[in-house]
């Protein structure tokens, strides 16, 4: 829905302006980026061209090649696996198995170059067809069920540790009339510098992301699809240390959204900002060849700061989520920048200050998916109270025209969402969208009145936050605390020793398919 | 003084419940929630509600009256602090009586990643108009933040000579943080601080009773702001200061 003028009154010139802010503070980032590559790039790309598998101690298969390669990472691990293929005459699996065993892919002495080329195209055009054959599924299915797509899309959340309790959560919720869900991963996950393999039955309060966890889920939710004549999305994270090794797992086992931000490693896991940054870039490659949205984490500023008075931090951050996702190639339509219904309850007009927010975001990002994110600091053990809250929620979010709606559960302050805390929530949800389906297109608001002045306010102070990082610079701007007053140096965090310049010889043939399908660079 | 919930006449002992069974939504798993809310005790059980969750499972709310009474002169349980200095009192106290900045390190420690509960108590900022510890001028608050390993905790406690250390704990899944806990006290008991160091536990299903079981100083739960844990703080070291004397 793209309103025809702003009910907001906000000037046109200013959104430039605050657009050209980002677009030259994430520049030089850019620059940062195009001329690095991380070790969790390298074995992404190496599972893109077929690594996977995991030895005997459970070490991933791409995580034993990326450490035969050390140094050599920056020249490309997949030379050297593509290049074991050719010579050795096996195929990606059987590669692997022997990887597994004890095989060093770094010790096999090259061949030609052509010959390594030529198998790498092979294995990317292969890489191609999977990845397009998910994404004429998807769109087909969209298509064939297209008078079920509710708006905003309704979203929860399932997090046992188990991925079989999981399915059985994420069936009900769909049967229910969730349209997307997403299985939070464990605690702490992001900040392995490997992605498990296997189906897993563990967890604290999340299941782990694995490639056959994907699949698990994907197949249990495309039996609710065909039953209940609706896609059902499937999201998971591509963040922390192995951003875009999720984003390659998740092309592959067509999953439909990630959670995907530039900076929320950064500031929230203290993750190397040099390390998130170059990472972020490649997996949103990955995320656009997908046609995957990524949901990005601009809710977590009001859990650390207040939302009223850093309101314009969320507005900033979506700002520039924009403009490293346009570096990466991807259109608006599969950006669901974040934001969040965080105002403490106690506030007068608290309610006002959440629908001129929210509003904004629709008027500023009119063709981005925007993703709306429930109270979560002000929820309590009243269980009654946060009902109340989250109904409120659901008002904004459909008066606005959210995207991607992600459910308040009543219980969110005390454990991970009971059966039927999230029927209650789909419940609520369902009866105050329907209520209110055409309500956005009947309402005006007062010229100068409380609502238009918060939005022109928050615009104003946006423009004069992303000034302010511009004079800094990025780098130092997160190093002094200007996001989410959580201060981060350069050369600080989690990941730095991973992160590598690219050498003249660099080859990934995954990052020249990408490139080239996205047009960047051109 | 015997009593019994509340509902609309004394001692009547209405409680409400809601809960979901592994059944399909049909009179027949109707009748099975009434009867097993009566297997829990209830009597005149009505069961108000029923929706199905899926094809196998089915959400009850219920009604039923209880004849259970407690005897509320027997129960006990002590506060970490009887009455509550606000951030003010709390700094003159400091400056009367210990002429020195109080050192205080938190965490949420462990696998958690959590930052709410710390940051709430500690951050300048504060929750719900509370300011945090670092906003206190005779408190000197260091917030490391989540995952921080336990022994990481303890090790820049002992460097910065804390007096007390905070630890929260917001995921409770299969009790990881009665483990974590246990494990911090046990780390805490090698290293010779139990006893030194205050030992400050926070969290969604934490109290003082399960923090004091599980050999801690003190615990604080829900609605917890940083003059109750600061207010703890200061006149336990006072005590232990006096005591010493």
């Amino acid at each position: 829905m793209t309103p025809v003028k702003s009910k907001l009154g906000l000037s046109r010139a200013k959104i430039d302006k605050a657009r050209e802010l980002a677009a030259a503070v994430t520049a030089p980032v850019q620059q940062f980026i195009d001329r690095h590559t991380t070790v969790t790039i390298e074995r992404a790309t190496l599972r893109l061209l077929g690594a996977d598998g995991a030895n005997s101690d459970g070490v991933p298969v791409p995580n034993l090649i990326a450490q035969q390669c050390a140094e050599k990472l920056s020249g490309g691990a997949s030379l050297y696996y593509v290049n074991a293929l050719v010579k050795l005459g096996k195929t990606p699996a059987e590669l692997n198995k022997a990887v597994a065993g004890g095989l060093d892919l770094s010790q096999i002495e090259l061949t030609d170059r052509k010959a390594i080329q030529k198998k790498a195209d092979e294995l990317i055009k292969g890489l191609d067809g999977r990845i397009a054959g998910n994404v004429t599924h998807r769109n087909a299915k969209l298509r064939q069920y297209k008078d079920k797509v509710k708006s905003p899309l309704i979203y929860v959340i399932v997090a046992t540790g188990n991925i079989y309790e999981d399915v059985k959560q994420a069936q009900a919720a769909a049967l229910q009339g969730a349209d997307i869900i997403a299985v939070i991963r464990t605690t702490a996950q992001s900040l392995l510098d490997y992605v498990p393999y296997g189906a897993t039955t563990e967890g604290f309060g999340g299941t782990y992301a694995t490639q056959e966890n994907f699949r698990i889920m994907r197949a249990a939710l495309d039996e609710v699809v065909d039953k209940e004549g609706r896609y059902i999305r499937l999201v998971n994270y591509c963040s922390g240390l192995c951003m875009p090794e999720i984003a390659a797992m998740g092309a592959m086992e067509r999953l439909d959204m990630m959670l995907n931000d530039s900076m929320y490693g950064i500031l929230f896991r203290d993750i190397n900002m040099y390390r998130t940054f170059t990472d972020q870039y490649f997996s949103r490659m990955i995320n656009t060849a997908a046609d995957i949205i990524i949901n990005t984490g601009e809710d977590n500023y009001l859990t650390t700061s207040d939302a009223v008075e850093k309101a314009n931090t969320v507005l900033a951050s979506q700002l520039i989520n924009e403009q490293f996702a346009f570096k990466a190639g991807m259109p608006a339509r599969l950006m669901g920048l974040g934001h969040a219904f965080e105002i403490n309850p106690e506030l007068k007009n608290g309610f006002l200050y959440e629908y001129a927010q929210a509003l904004m975001a629709r008027e500023i990002f009119p063709e981005h998916p925007l993703k709306y994110m429930p109270p979560t600091k002000f929820m309590t053990g009243d269980v009654f109270k946060g009902y109340a809250m989250n109904t409120l929620f659901n008002f904004v979010s459909k008066a606005t025209g959210q995207g991607i709606h992600l459910l308040g559960m009543l219980t969110e302050a005390i454990h991970t969402p009971y059966l039927q805390d999230r029927h209650l929530a789909i419940e609520n949800a369902l009866y105050v969208h329907n209520a209110m389906e055409d309500f956005a297109g009947e309402i005006e608001f007062r010229k100068g009145g409380i609502m238009q002045k918060r939005a022109q306010l928050v615009l104003d102070e946006t423009i004069e936050l992303l000034g302010e990082v511009k004079r800094h610079g990025l780098f130092t701007a997160i190093e002094t605390g200007m996001f989410a007053e959580i201060k981060r140096p350069r050369d600080g965090g989690k990941g730095l020793d991973g992160v590598y310049e690219k050498s003249p010889e660099y080859w990934n043939p995954a990052e020249a398919y990408l490139k080239r399908k996205l047009k960047i660079g051109k | 003084m015997f009593i019994k919930p509340y509902g609309d006449t004394s001692n009547d002992g209405a409680v409400q419940l809601s809960f979901t069974l592994p059944v399909k939504n049909c009179g027949r798993a109707k009748e099975a929630a009434r009867l097993y809310v009566q297997k829990l005790g209830f009597q005149k059980v009505d069961v108000v509600h029923a929706a199905p969750l899926s094809e196998e499972f089915t959400f009850f709310v219920a009604y039923g009256k209880t004849d259970v009474a407690l005897d509320y002169d027997k129960v006990e349980y002590a506060e970490a602090v009887d009455k509550y200095m606000s951030m003010d009192e709390v700094n003159d106290f400091i400056k009367t009586h210990f002429k020195r900045k109080i050192v205080i390190v938190g965490a949420c420690s462990g696998t958690d990643a959590h930052t709410v509960g710390i940051d709430a108590i500690m951050n300048m900022k504060g929750y719900n108009h509370h300011f945090g510890l670092e906003r206190y001028p005779m408190i000197e608050a260091l917030n490391m933040g989540s995952q921080v390993p336990n022994e990481r905790l303890l090790a820049k406690a002992r460097e910065l000579k804390a007096d007390a250390v905070l630890v929260s704990q917001i995921v409770t899944q299969k009790d990881v943080h009665i483990k974590n806990l246990t494990e911090l006290i046990e780390l805490a008991e090698a290293e010779k601080m139990r006893g030194k160091t205050l030992l400050v536990v926070g969290g969604p299903r934490v109290n003082n009773k399960l923090a004091k079981e599980l050999g801690y100083d003190a615990g604080f739960g829900p609605g917890t702001y940083a003059e109750h844990v600061a207010t703890f703080v200061v006149k336990k070291l006072h005590e232990r200061m006096i005591g010493k004397k």
